[in-house]
């Protein structure tokens, strides 16, 4: 009680010191909440955006398939089972079939995935209601801004683009752009076309079949699908999304580790400066009779003091800094496109508890490790060394 | 405490290393200082005055022999025991006051009955009565930068006597300070002297100083050369 009394008297009668240092810890506290807050909030933010675009509740597909090799789409379609049949025509599941094409916008040859999918399917956030905008005849298609940037194709101009049917003949068809999406996820955007599933399936001669499906999140239960279909789960479809994110976190952490330091050198700083500063006083305080344990003690909780004015401090400028930029969001610039996971355009942070209580207790834990580093040096100065204002 | 004494020291010796050799301090000091003494360790810079008195304020520990304080053998204490014997029996005052300097004058006043662990009130009846004494009750809400040096120094002998010690240290109390000052803060502390029975030993080469002592102990070269009663001539009783 007594130490506490003292270092509350110590920090109030250092005055502009103590406010300095607590509002360059503050800074560094509320400085590492929002950019955690940041990657925090992207990182739920492309799971989220991956599961509503593409992955669903998870993607049964045929053994031949994967999804980094386009070669393998040759051989990756066959027709649904009867288990899958059910769940798409219940609205659980949609089917998706994808080949490899050749688009010719503006004449040049540009390699591209064909996929076709259901326009009134649900399982997906693809608006791909909107390939029912063109009805005369012609082949409609949806891309994404992304694709239409590096094509140059806008809504209602055509495309040819020629495939492979399943006998392998080479056929070339003009696609009418119904729309150009919108979209936050490069995995549906970039090099790729969406047509309606029928025609496309016409067009490769593989009536009801599909390259895979892909069933809706808010399905309870997946049943056995069957006819050689294997069913990849949330867990195995984010597993890359969840890598990349992580590697995205280790810079990340390497900021907050800088962050961090830079505090805790602050801190070091003036409580190494304080000794420097002090050490009559302490010496003084000696001579008075006050044991060495307490003159730690002491030193210490200033820090710890300190530490805890920051939090109060950086909770009563940074809560509403925090508030603010959850609810009107930070605009991301272009270049977090090339990151390869979906950024929206505006990016809304995400404060969980354990980011703001986990970072409070680390800068009150580190300023007071960081306070007992120098005032445990006291403890083996001598009084008489201290008085003369001498170190030892 | 033997025989009344309140300070004893037998065959004290003090080296310091510098360099690699060894500086001898103090040499085979033997001296008795009674309760209610008003004497002065006094002799040239160096010739270990602050040494004895930091040895008999238990800051240091002698190299050799043993100083016997209120009946604590100081080379025998550890940290905790020092520090007990300070807070409660012990004063202390320095050439440069010591004050700390973001208290308050009460509060610096208050600390050593802080560490005593007194109940607040008691507490502000005895730091009121310690500033009223050194005539500062009216500063006591003053940061020690505001003070003059004789201000501060009336401070730091009322955060002396506040918890009545019965031995006060003193080091060059009047070093810093002009001659008016120097005999305020002198007659403040015979009259304390006189009033509580507190026992002064000065470390001094200050002929103030000097002039107020009732025993006069002389060192040269770490040694005792003279230990004599002295008349006081404060400058009010005709010496000037």
């Amino acid at each position: 009680m007594l130490v506490l009394k003292l270092a509350l008297r110590n920090i109030i009668g250092a005055g502009l010191r103590t406010w300095l240092n607590v509002v360059v810890l503050s800074l560094a506290f509320v400085l590492i909440v929002w950019t955690q807050g940041f990657i925090q909030g992207m990182q739920e933010y492309s799971q989220r955006a991956l599961i509503d675009t593409e992955v669903g509740g998870g993607q049964f597909w045929r053994p031949e398939y994967d999804q980094y090799d386009p070669l393998t789409l040759e051989d990756s379609h066959a027709p649904l089972s009867p288990a899958l049949r059910k769940l798409v025509n219940d609205g659980s599941a949609t089917s998706i079939l994808i080949t490899m094409g050749t688009i010719y916008p503006g004449g040049r040859a540009m390699p591209a995935l064909i996929k076709g999918i259901d326009p009134s399917q649900k399982a997906l956030n693809i608006p791909a209601g909107m390939l029912g905008r063109v009805s005369d005849g012609d082949i409609p298609g949806l891309i994404g801004q992304r694709m239409a940037k590096t094509t140059g194709l806008r809504e209602g101009d055509f495309v040819t683009v020629r495939w492979r049917d399943v006998g392998g003949t080479f056929d070339a068809a003009d696609i009418r752009i119904a729309a150009v999406v919108i979209t936050d996820m490069p995995t549906i955007d970039q090099g790729q076309i969406w047509i309606p599933l029928e025609r496309l399936r016409e067009m490769l001669r593989t009536p009801g079949e599909a390259t895979l499906v892909v069933v809706d999140k808010d399905t309870a239960t997946v049943p056995e699908a069957g006819g050689g279909w294997i069913f990849r789960d949330q867990e195995y479809m984010l597993k890359e999304i969840v890598e990349m994110v992580k590697s995205k976190m280790v810079s990340t952490l390497f900021m907050y580790s800088l962050l961090m330091f830079m505090a805790l050198i602050a801190i070091f700083d003036t409580q190494v400066l304080s000794i420097w500063r002090r050490r009559k006083e302490m010496g003084t305080m000696m001579a008075l009779g006050m044991m060495r344990s307490r003159i730690v003690a002491l030193f210490t909780l200033e820090g710890a003091l300190h530490g805890f004015l920051a939090v109060v401090a950086g909770a009563i400028y940074g809560l509403p800094l925090f508030m603010l930029s959850k609810k009107y969001g930070f605009p991301m610039p272009d270049v977090v496109d090339d990151w390869g996971f979906a950024i929206p355009q505006k990016l809304y942070p995400s404060y969980g508890a354990v980011l703001l209580l986990g970072t409070t207790l680390l800068v009150l834990v580190s300023v007071t490790l960081v306070s007992y580093i120098p005032s445990a040096k006291i403890s083996r100065l001598k009084p008489t060394d201290a008085l003369r204002g001498k170190m030892t | 405490m033997q025989n009344g004494n309140l300070i004893e020291t037998f065959d004290l010796v003090k080296q310091f290393p510098i360099g690699g050799r060894k500086f001898t301090a103090l040499r085979d000091v033997n001296m008795k200082v009674r309760r209610g003494e008003f004497l002065g360790l006094v002799g040239p810079s160096g010739s270990g005055k602050t040494t004895l008195l930091n040895i008999i304020g238990a800051l240091d520990k002698p190299t050799s022999g043993r100083t016997v304080v209120i009946g604590m053998d100081t080379g025998k204490l550890s940290h905790k025991e020092s520090a007990m014997l300070r807070s409660e029996y012990l004063g202390f005052i320095f050439q440069t006051y010591n004050l700390l300097p973001v208290y308050t004058v009460y509060e610096n006043v208050e600390f050593p009955l802080l560490l005593l662990g007194m109940e607040e009130k008691k507490r502000r009846e005895m730091v009121i009565s310690a500033l009223k004494w050194v005539g500062l009750d009216d500063r006591a809400r003053s940061r020690p930068s505001t003070l003059s040096g004789g201000e501060s120094q009336r401070v730091a002998i009322a955060r002396a006597m506040v918890k009545r010690p019965k031995l006060v240290l003193a080091d060059e109390p009047t070093a810093n300070l002009d001659a008016e000052n120097s005999f305020n803060v002198l007659d403040m502390m015979v009259r304390l002297n006189e009033e509580l029975e507190t026992t002064f030993v000065f470390a001094t080469h200050d002929d103030k100083v000097i002039r107020y002592l009732r025993r006069k102990i002389t060192l040269n070269d770490g040694r005792i050369v003279e230990d004599i009663e002295t008349v006081p001539s404060p400058p009010g009783q005709g010496g000037e």
